[in-house]
């Protein structure tokens, strides 16, 4: 089982990525000019600020080579996890649903925070502990989740909404305390907080973050097998 | 030469902050009047910024060797021995008159500068702390405070957040004399395999200079000279003088930097901080004992008719000077061109030991290097102790008469007590998969290595107890600084500073930095925490006065195991709690003494040096051992303040009982041992501050291990909801860990809302 991490000029959390991705399986970068994604099972479009976010947050990455190829894996039933930016990256090539918009206080803000599974047989959250809250931290100034009256009501109807943030949780503001949202094939998942940074109890303050990294794995050798 | 068509005259040399005699040595060394290419570069490098004319010979008596330095000072960061091959660099660094001019740009250029400053020697950056100081948040005046505060924690955060570094520490304090001329410090540290440093000493003639990263601008010009070696005046002026940084242009070329190194295509790398090409170039040429010319034409510029002085002293940001073998100078372009950054070779090596300043082939400018890096003339302070007092006392906020219990919850909401979760949370402290201790956490940073052994950092300055006492002032941040890395573990490596001083041509802020420095000096030899770089910020005043003198000291200490550094919240209910060290409280200088408007005191008590290093050390074996729960250094509002922090850190109480050997401690001797605490002597065992004190709590075997190496005084136990503190059977503190976190968390969060 293999992931391939994405690596973008302005990438900030991919090697956190790639570490946490090796804890599980094998894993490899992938410079965003190459198109060939080396064979990955899996792809993490990791956290960061990729170009620089200057036009808007993802809004260029989405179009780089290496992109380009992950949208085809990703229509093609490969599984892709998008984090922090990387959510904002999947958005921006309408991989998923919905939009990420400022935080509602304005600001970036760090916090570890607990989320609500509330799709646990997803390809993303088969191995999170049943019943229980992850503990994870999310960084960002840009991670209101939004959608449509329609598209929401669809997302939610068709169980694409995989973590919530947990009562108190939600300080950007997500409609609906939306944290996690995957797309109608359920193979293509982004989410605002940072499992990368939740695999190990001394630096993480909890390991809730590698029960994500363990459910692609279970979900990739059961695409193998 | 065209150039020099019009010379300019000692007129425009003193514009540019050149004295008469300088102007004339200036034109000794060059033979002629030099011309105003010539003059701006002398300007710079000659700049108190460039030439630390008034604090060099100062800075001579600090200690920079021991067993653990592998670079000291005098390259763009010092370095320590990490442990098993690896190295750490760290260096602070300020940004204090453009953060006053324009606060955002200028914190986010300062974080990018000491950035800079860490991968030039080929370290890759793994955390940020930063030390900042403004005017009162309320009052008169509080308005500007409000936006300086404001902008700086946004732009050290647009910064380290989108260049992926974790902020993972820092302090904040907001006293009178910080309001027209605030602090903004940053300090970084990087990680580097010990063989992968590089220094920035130019070599081989022929060889090829090659400028990379951002394109030159306008922006920045005269920044060391003008804004960094003045007295700040009408501040939007020089507005235009700030540089604008880019976080991302920053990230391509601290990638592009490493890739370089790590393919070993570099000779030398500097990176371009105050003064541009003019002094990264200069400097280079000057540590290697040779010449450079540098084309200008060869410079990628933003405006293409831009002067040649512009180019050579433009402070653009993110830019890098490195000298290449010409066979590798195309593969350093290929690195250059994967990041996506602009790389060109902009002139040469020379064995001539002049900086040539050439524009296709005209030469526009011709110096000594020696003269212009090594001759400035270093100046003698005129230090005079004030015979007044220097700083008005602060309005009082707190009533004389306001009880115990009500002190205490008006210092935990005082801004310099209060939580500063609403700064950090604006800041990634995570990044990077290194941090163990998160702010609030522990007294110090912590960060793992790969070996399980973990750093740990912490930066402190107190500038009021430094107003009091310049010497036993400097000694006590010394302390608190090492103090902070003892409470989770850590033995210090090596040491950083920044001097933030007045203007040292008058006598009484000579006196303030001179005994500063020589309580520096005596601190870090008795801790054996030699100084490995740093910086001086002089002429910080503004239209009201000087500010406090404010030493900044940041220490990098190592523990060899990550899992068991210290915590200072409560952990075990049940746990006995004691204070360690020759801790004597004094209450002039305190934050209580500021809340009630008091004035302050000429001098401050001496601390017993020996004693308090051998009581630090104590407690680091303690934590390390794993005897310990929790240690916090007690600091500004004294033990109450201390212990309601531990409380609210571990989100549990404590019942303490002070007395008995407070007596010596306090000389306050009762009669035959009957309570009798005037007033100033219970202020001063509650809210009282003084160096060398650490509150530990643990098990009972644990604490009696402790008391075997050093002074400890038992002083109650963990456990309930609620803080007690009685003095000698004298309820004076009861309140609830809840209602301490409303006053504690409250304090400055209305500033970001």
């Amino acid at each position: 089982m293999k992931f391939g991490v994405l690596q973008f000029p302005g990438s900030c959390d991919e090697v956190d990525a790639l570490e946490a991705a090796r804890m599980v399986g094998e894993a490899e970068l992938i410079w965003h000019r190459d198109r060939d994604l080396q064979g990955a099972d899996a792809i993490v479009v990791p956290g960061g600020f990729s170009y620089g976010d200057y036009l808007r947050a993802g809004a260029i990455a989405r179009f780089s080579p290496a992109m380009e190829s992950v949208i085809e894996f990703a229509r093609e039933g490969g599984l892709v996890l998008g984090i922090c930016n990387g959510f904002q990256v999947l958005c921006e090539a309408h991989l998923l649903p919905g939009a990420l918009l400022p935080n509602v206080n304005l600001r970036f803000t760090s916090r570890q925070v607990r989320l609500d599974v509330v799709a646990p047989d997803t390809a993303f959250t088969s191995a999170c502990p049943p019943g229980r809250q992850l503990s994870i931290p999310a960084k960002h100034s840009w991670g209101r989740f939004h959608a449509d009256a329609e598209t929401l009501e669809r997302i939610e109807r068709d169980g694409q909404v995989v973590l919530r943030y947990a009562q108190g949780e939600n300080f950007n503001g997500s409609v609906g305390d939306i944290a996690a949202v995957s797309n109608e094939t359920g193979n293509v998942m982004g989410l605002m907080p940072h499992p990368e940074h939740a695999v190990q109890e001394l630096t993480g303050g909890s390991t809730d973050g590698l029960s994500i990294f363990q459910s692609i794995r279970l979900a990739a050798e059961r695409v193998a097998a | 030469m065209s150039a020099a068509a019009t010379l300019p005259s000692l007129t425009d040399a003193i514009a540019l902050g050149l004295t008469d005699s300088e102007y004339e040595l200036i034109c000794e060394k060059q033979g002629a009047p030099p011309n105003i290419l010539e003059l701006a570069m002398y300007s710079l490098l000659w700049s108190e910024h460039c030439a630390y004319k008034h604090s060099k010979k100062l800075l001579r008596t600090l200690p920079t060797e021991g067993p653990h330095v592998v670079m000291g000072p005098g390259e763009n960061a010092g370095a320590v021995d990490a442990g098993h091959g690896l190295v750490c660099a760290f260096k602070v660094e300020s940004h204090n008159h453009p953060s006053a001019v324009e606060p955002f740009q200028g914190a986010a250029t300062g974080v990018g500068g000491i950035l800079r400053d860490i991968f030039a020697i080929g370290a890759r950056p793994v955390a940020v702390l930063d030390s900042l100081r403004f005017g009162e948040l309320g009052g008169p005046g509080s308005a500007r405070s409000r936006y300086l505060l404001d902008g700086a924690v946004s732009g050290i955060g647009h910064y380290g957040n989108s260049i992926g570094v974790p902020t993972v520490g820092g302090e904040v304090y907001f006293e009178g004399p910080y309001e027209q001329n605030c602090l903004v410090n940053a300090m970084a540290l990087g990680l580097a395999p010990r063989e992968a440093l590089v220094r920035s000493a130019a070599a081989g003639p022929g060889n090829a200079v090659v400028l990379f990263g951002a394109s030159t601008g306008r922006d920045g010009i005269g920044g060391a000279s003008v804004l960094a070696s003045a007295e700040l005046g009408e501040d939007d002026d020089k507005r235009p003088t700030v540089q604008v940084g880019d976080p991302f242009e920053e990230k391509k070329l601290l990638e592009c930097s490493l890739e370089l190194l790590e393919l070993g295509l570099l000779v030398a790398l500097q990176d371009l901080g105050a003064a541009g090409l003019t002094s990264s170039a200069s400097e280079m040429a000057s540590k290697g004992e040779v010449g450079i010319d540098i084309d200008i034409a060869a410079v990628p510029l933003r405006e293409a008719d831009m002067e040649p002085f512009e180019v050579m002293v433009s402070e653009s940001q993110e830019r890098m000077l490195c000298v290449v073998e010409p066979r590798n100078v195309d593969a350093v372009l290929e690195v250059c061109e994967k990041w996506e950054v602009n790389g060109a070779a902009i002139g040469a090596v020379t064995d001539t030991g002049r900086m040539r300043v050439l524009r296709d082939g005209e030469l526009l400018g011709d110096m000594s290097v020696r003269a212009l890096v090594d001759d400035c003339p270093l100046y003698d302070l005129d230090p005079v102790k004030p015979t007044a007092a220097l700083y008005p006392p602060p309005a009082a906020t707190l009533s004389a008469d306001a009880s115990p219990q009500e002190s205490l919850l008006a210092l935990l909401a005082s801004s310099n007590i209060a939580s500063r979760r609403p700064l950090f949370e604006q800041y990634d402290s995570i990044v990077g998969s290194r941090t163990i201790r998160r702010p609030e956490q522990a007294d110090a940073a912590v960060l793992a290595l790969p070996d399980g052994s973990a750093l740990a950092v912490s930066i402190d300055g107190n500038g009021r107890r430094v107003a009091a006492d310049p010497r036993n002032g400097t000694i006590a941040t010394v302390l608190e600084c090492a103090a902070n890395l003892a409470c989770v573990g850590a033995e210090p490596l090596g040491t950083t500073n920044n001097l933030n001083f007045g203007n040292p041509e008058k006598p009484h802020i000579a006196w303030q930095l001179t005994e500063a420095v020589a309580g520096l000096g005596e601190a870090c030899r008795a801790l054996a925490a030699p100084i490995v770089g740093g910086n001086v910020s002089l002429y910080n005043e503004g239209a009201t006065g000087p500010i406090y003198p404010t030493p900044v000291i940041g220490m990098v200490g190592r523990l060899p195991d990550g899992r068991r550094a210290g915590r200072l919240g409560f952990l075990n209910a049940g746990d006995g709690l004691a204070l360690v060290g020759p801790f004597a409280p004094s209450q002039p200088a305190s934050e209580l003494a500021k809340l009630r408007g008091h004035v302050l005191p000429d001098g401050l008590p001496p601390v017993n040096l020996p004693d308090a290093v051998a009581a630090l050390a104590a407690v680091r074996e303690a934590v390390r051992s794993g005897a310990l729960s929790s240690a916090h250094d007690v600091a500004e509002g004294g033990i109450a303040v201390a212990l309601a922090e531990c409380a609210l850190a571990g989100r549990l109480g404590a019942t303490v009982t002070l007395g008995d050997g407070w007596w010596e401690a306090l000389g306050a001797p009762g009669e035959d041992g009957a309570p009798n605490w005037p007033e100033g002597a219970r202020d001063a065992a509650l809210f009282g501050e003084g160096p060398a004190g650490i509150l530990v709590s643990g098990p009972e075997a644990g604490l009696r291990s402790l008391a075997a190496q050093t002074h400890v005084r038992l002083i109650g136990h963990v456990g309930g909801e609620c803080l007690r503190i009685a003095l000698d059977g004298q309820d004076l503190i009861d309140a609830s860990v809840e209602e301490l976190a409303e006053a504690h968390a409250g304090g400055l969060k209305g500033y970001f809302a």
